[in-house]
């Protein structure tokens, strides 16, 4: 009797403990569980270094060692964490649960880490990049006042934004997501006595916001639908419960990408970029380079499910991302600050990744991303050492001329050897020439773009070639930079040019190692033709894998293929010598003794009018609005007037009629008393 | 015996003086008035004692003591209202004015 | 018969000077219509058998404080001064609250089964009046030995000694107060 219960016991245990080992499994071990880490150390970081700059800002040392410090750790953690999913690639993603956040009625958010192997590309990007980045800001922000206050800023960035790509559910995501904008308006803003430099910040801000509103319905519309806002679920479910094609998926997907169009700068939410280079260089770099601005791209790419069980907005989002590319690349022509041809070009290569998640290219659009990021924050750095040493310069001769105008720079190859071979690399890498990263990135999104349009899409013939033409101006620009900043005769100045000097090695060494990995940067997806394995296609296959079942992607090959690199690769070179002829044909002014521009150039310089337009459209008629009806009308008069004072006027008058009674003659008193006796006996008797 | 007529009366007279309170201004004849409603109370408890007890008689004895007590004082009080503003009219006498 | 006939009698005259005691514009002429109709009423006492009361009626209510009263209206010289009477709008409502007042007391003696005069009957849960009042007898009038002052004397310093006590120090309070009261100086 004694062995049968305890048989039936077993019995009872035996699925349990099945259970737990299942959910033991779920549970990461190793250094997977301690991911977490990479989002505490930079927000120790942050409160060390805010403490800091509220109590000792001149400890320079202490923010530095601090500020890189812990960029380095979280940096480690990474590659721990990557180590350990190399040597076990998870086919589910690893979920570290810290806390429960908001259990509300049946829905339980959860604040948890989503740990698979794209959002361990992340990491690695953001960890990676921003420890070289914040290197780089201590030799750059060395002589500033509020070094402090800037690291405690950065280092709360990255911290949001590896909450952001950790996040394993969209609510988490968007702490991120806001998080992420909230600290580029403060390092935007962070010269704030300017009041140009706080505009662009709020600008900024503003202009996410609008973006965020489209997230947030898109959350609403999902947990309607789904009830989930787990990226996983979302994942399972939605094939299941949504239609593809139908118009909530649509709808869906349409508000989720209003939010990348906000935080990635896409056509039409863009033009906070541009303003957005009043910030520090080092800023610029990563923030709206390298990782804020990929967050859109990233986003689409986690909820790709939904993009591709949505083909009508697959194909905005692609027709987003080119057009993007095209009309950004037209502007970057004509810009003669350095930072916003940087600025334009980063717009024009985040329309290229829209293009290639649009496509379903999932993998070549975060190829792009992690290649864009090494040589465009290797571009903005170089600017970054370039104005350091005009600004030097300047400041020695105590001219007020613009150290990031190009037109006053020149011949700078003399002076900074080592900055002007690496923007070279990097410009090499940005047009797409063979061996270097870029090439590899592009050209795979290009192929995509076109096996769709062969595939039976004929709109992306139109995506194609728009990108293509953006590929020839991509490469015409950058090189007309590199020409007009590097090469002939330097128009700084005589007084200046003995204050030219090559960056310290504290900022040139981040270079270098940049520089290394924009040129081998190919590597991480080489393709078959060259002798490849698509590395990180089958690192990134069991994410997005679900996703292309229902938007398959079709490369071309054999001849396609070929004729296709060749293309690009003419365009490319095209582009570098057009750009290197136009540029030096006739002698450069400097920007004190240029003319106005003319004609279509000055629609190209005005950014066709983008900001003005807006400003009369939207700008003025909410400002108008605003005071006038919403101020004057509804908060002086409604509330002020009405509500609050009339409730006042109103108790006022009740008292009013109250005192009325108080008459101080006795004898209505008395009336009043046999009225009130009268009454009584009436309601006693009944 | 005469019970009911006695409440009747009582009831009647009762009234007058709620009437008489209500119409007239001059604070003496007011009072008056009033002496008119107590005496409509005393005859209910007369009346009401022929049955009940002698409980009643008592009472009216009490009344009237407290009544000629109240006429005391209340008169006193008018004659020093009188004293400050030579009236006894109601109308004058506002003094507690909210 | 007779007695109710005198009853009624008594009861008219006593309304009448009432009313004329109200709307009289002479202060002197209310107050000796009030004398009139408190005569009445001590007479409806004695026919009610409360002799005692009657007697006091006369001496104390209309003998002492009405003579205050007109002591008072002749100190105050209030002669033909102009009318005090309110206005048509105090009058009709005066007329509504005493019709409301005896409607209200005759509906209640509709309602009561038997009338009011038979609440006085059997009072719930009191069983005789010799229960009620204790020591007390109904008052059938003047008893042997004691007279009519007797049967009143009786309850009034056995059962209502305390009250009786209380009583005559409010009148102490009652005289020094209006002695104060109407002191010219304090």
């Amino acid at each position: 009797m004694i062995t049968s219960m305890l048989q039936g016991l077993l019995a009872q245990a035996e699925p349990a403990a099945r259970a737990a080992g299942t959910a033991a499994q779920n549970a990461p071990t190793g250094a997977v569980a301690w991911v977490w880490l990479t989002l505490a150390l930079p927000l120790l970081g942050f409160l060390i270094n805010g403490a800091l700059a509220l109590t000792r800002p001149q400890a320079k040392t202490a923010v530095s060692v601090v500020g890189v410090g812990v960029l380095a750790g979280a940096f480690a953690v990474a590659v721990a964490v990557f180590a350990q999913l190399r040597g076990e690639p998870p086919e589910a993603p690893l979920i570290l649960e810290l806390w429960r956040w908001m259990p509300v009625g049946s829905m339980d958010i959860k604040m948890a880490l989503q740990v698979d192997q794209l959002s361990v590309v992340m990491l690695l990007v953001v960890t990676g990049v921003g420890s070289l980045i914040h290197l780089f800001s201590v030799g750059y922000m060395r002589a500033d006042a509020g070094y402090a206050r800037y690291f405690a800023y950065l280092n709360l960035f990255v911290a949001f934004m590896l909450l952001l790509v950790l996040g394993s559910s969209l609510p988490v995501l968007f702490v991120g997501w806001e998080g992420v904008g909230l600290c580029s308006y403060l390092l935007i803003g962070f010269w704030y006595a300017e009041k140009a430099n706080a505009d662009a910040g709020k600008k900024a801000f503003i202009v996410n916001r609008i973006g965020d509103f489209g997230v947030i319905i898109a959350m609403c519309i999902i947990w309607w639908n789904l009830r989930t806002l787990d990226f996983a679920v979302i994942a399972d479910r939605a094939p299941l419960r949504l239609e593809a094609g139908s118009v909530a998926v649509t709808v869906i997907t349409l508000f989720l990408f209003l939010g990348c169009v906000g935080k990635s700068a896409q056509i039409p939410l863009y033009t906070w970029l541009p303003d957005a280079m009043a910030g520090p260089t080092p800023v610029s770099a990563l923030i709206h380079a390298a990782t804020m601005v990929t967050a859109g791209v990233y986003l689409v790419a986690r909820t790709g499910i939904l993009f591709s069980l949505a083909p009508f907005s697959s194909a905005v989002v692609a027709g987003v991302g080119a057009l993007t590319a095209l009309f950004a690349a037209t502007i970057g022509l004509r810009q003669y600050d350095i930072k916003r041809v940087l600025a334009y070009s980063t717009i024009s290569q985040l329309g290229y990744m829209f293009l290639a998640v649009g496509t379903g290219a999932y993998v070549a659009g975060v190829f792009h991303l992690v290649t864009h990021a090494f040589f465009k924050a290797l571009l903005f750095l170089g600017s970054g050492s370039v104005i350091h040493a005009m600004h030097h310069a300047y400041h020695a001769t105590h001219s007020h001329a613009d150290p990031q105008d190009m037109r006053n720079m020149g011949g700078l190859r003399r002076a900074m050897p080592w900055t002007f071979t690496l923007m070279l690399i990097a410009t090499l890498a940005i047009a797409g020439i063979f061996p270097f990263s870029g090439f590899f990135s592009k050209d795979e999104i290009l192929a995509a773009a076109f096996g769709r349009a062969m595939g039976g899409h004929p709109i992306w013939y139109a995506y194609y070639a728009a990108a293509a033409v953006a590929a020839l101006l991509t490469a015409f620009y950058m090189m007309r930079l590199v020409a007009m900043t590097f090469l002939g005769e330097n128009r700084t100045g005589a007084a200046e040019q003995g204050h030219l000097h090559e960056a310290p090695w504290i900022m040139t060494g981040p270079l270098v190692a940049l520089g290394v990995l924009s040129v081998a940067g190919g590597i991480l997806n080489l393709p078959s033709f060259v002798g490849g394995h698509h590395a990180m296609a089958t690192w990134l296959e069991p994410v997005v894998a679900a996703a292309n079942r229902f938007m398959p992607l079709e490369m071309p090959h054999g001849a396609t293929e070929w004729g296709l690199i060749g293309g690009a690769t003419a365009l490319a070179v095209l582009g570098l010598l057009l750009g290197l002829r136009v540029t030096q044909a006739s002698p450069i002014p400097t920007a004190s003794a240029a003319e106005p521009e003319r004609g279509f150039a000055r629609v190209l310089y005005r950014k066709y009018y983008v900001d003005e337009i807006y400003d009369a459209l939207l700008v003025r008629p909410l400002v108008a609005i605003s005071r006038v009806v919403l101020w004057k009308g509804v908060d002086q008069g409604l509330v002020d007037g009405a509500a609050v004072n009339g409730s006042a006027a109103v108790t006022r008058g009740i008292g009013w009629i109250g005192s009325r009674l108080q008459t101080g003659q006795v004898g209505l008193y008395v009336v009043l008393f046999i009225l009130g006796a009268v009454w009584v006996l009436r309601a006693v008797t009944g | 015996m005469l019970l009911g007529p006695s409440l009747l009366l009582s009831a009647v007279l009762f009234s007058i003086g709620v009437a008489g309170v209500l119409i007239r201004r001059n604070a003496i004849v007011l009072f008056m008035c009033i002496e008119i409603m107590l005496n409509a109370v005393n005859l209910t408890f007369v009346a009401l004692s022929q049955t009940l007890g002698l409980g009643g008689q008592v009472m009216v004895f009490f009344v009237m003591t407290v009544a000629a007590a109240e006429a005391a004082v209340g008169l006193a009080i008018i004659l020093a209202i009188f004293r400050h503003t030579k009236s006894v009219d109601l109308k004058h006498i506002n003094l507690l004015q909210g | 018969m007779t007695t109710e006939l005198v009853f009624y009698i008594l009861a008219a005259v006593a309304v009448l000077s009432a009313l004329g005691c109200i709307v009289q514009r002479n202060p002197v002429a209310s107050a000796l219509l009030l004398v009139n109709a408190m005569f009445a009423l001590a007479a409806i006492y004695v026919l009610l058998n409360a002799q005692f009361i009657a007697a006091i009626q006369v001496l104390v209510y209309a003998g002492a404080v009405m003579v205050l009263f007109l002591f008072v209206i002749m100190l105050l010289n209030l002669g033909r001064t102009a009318s005090d009477l309110r206005g048509m709008p105090s009058w009709i409502l005066a007329g509504l609250v005493a019709a409301a007042l005896i409607g209200e007391l005759y509906l209640l003696h509709q309602v009561t089964p038997g009338g009011l005069g038979a609440l006085a009957g059997a009072p719930a849960g009191v069983a005789t009046p010799g229960e009620t009042f204790p020591g007390m007898t109904a008052s059938t009038g003047p008893s042997r030995g004691s007279g009519v002052v007797g049967v009143i004397a009786e309850p009034l310093f056995r059962t209502y000694l305390v009250p009786f006590e209380i009583t005559s120090v409010l009148l102490l309070a009652a005289a020094v107060g209006a002695v104060v009261l109407a002191k010219r100086k304090l």
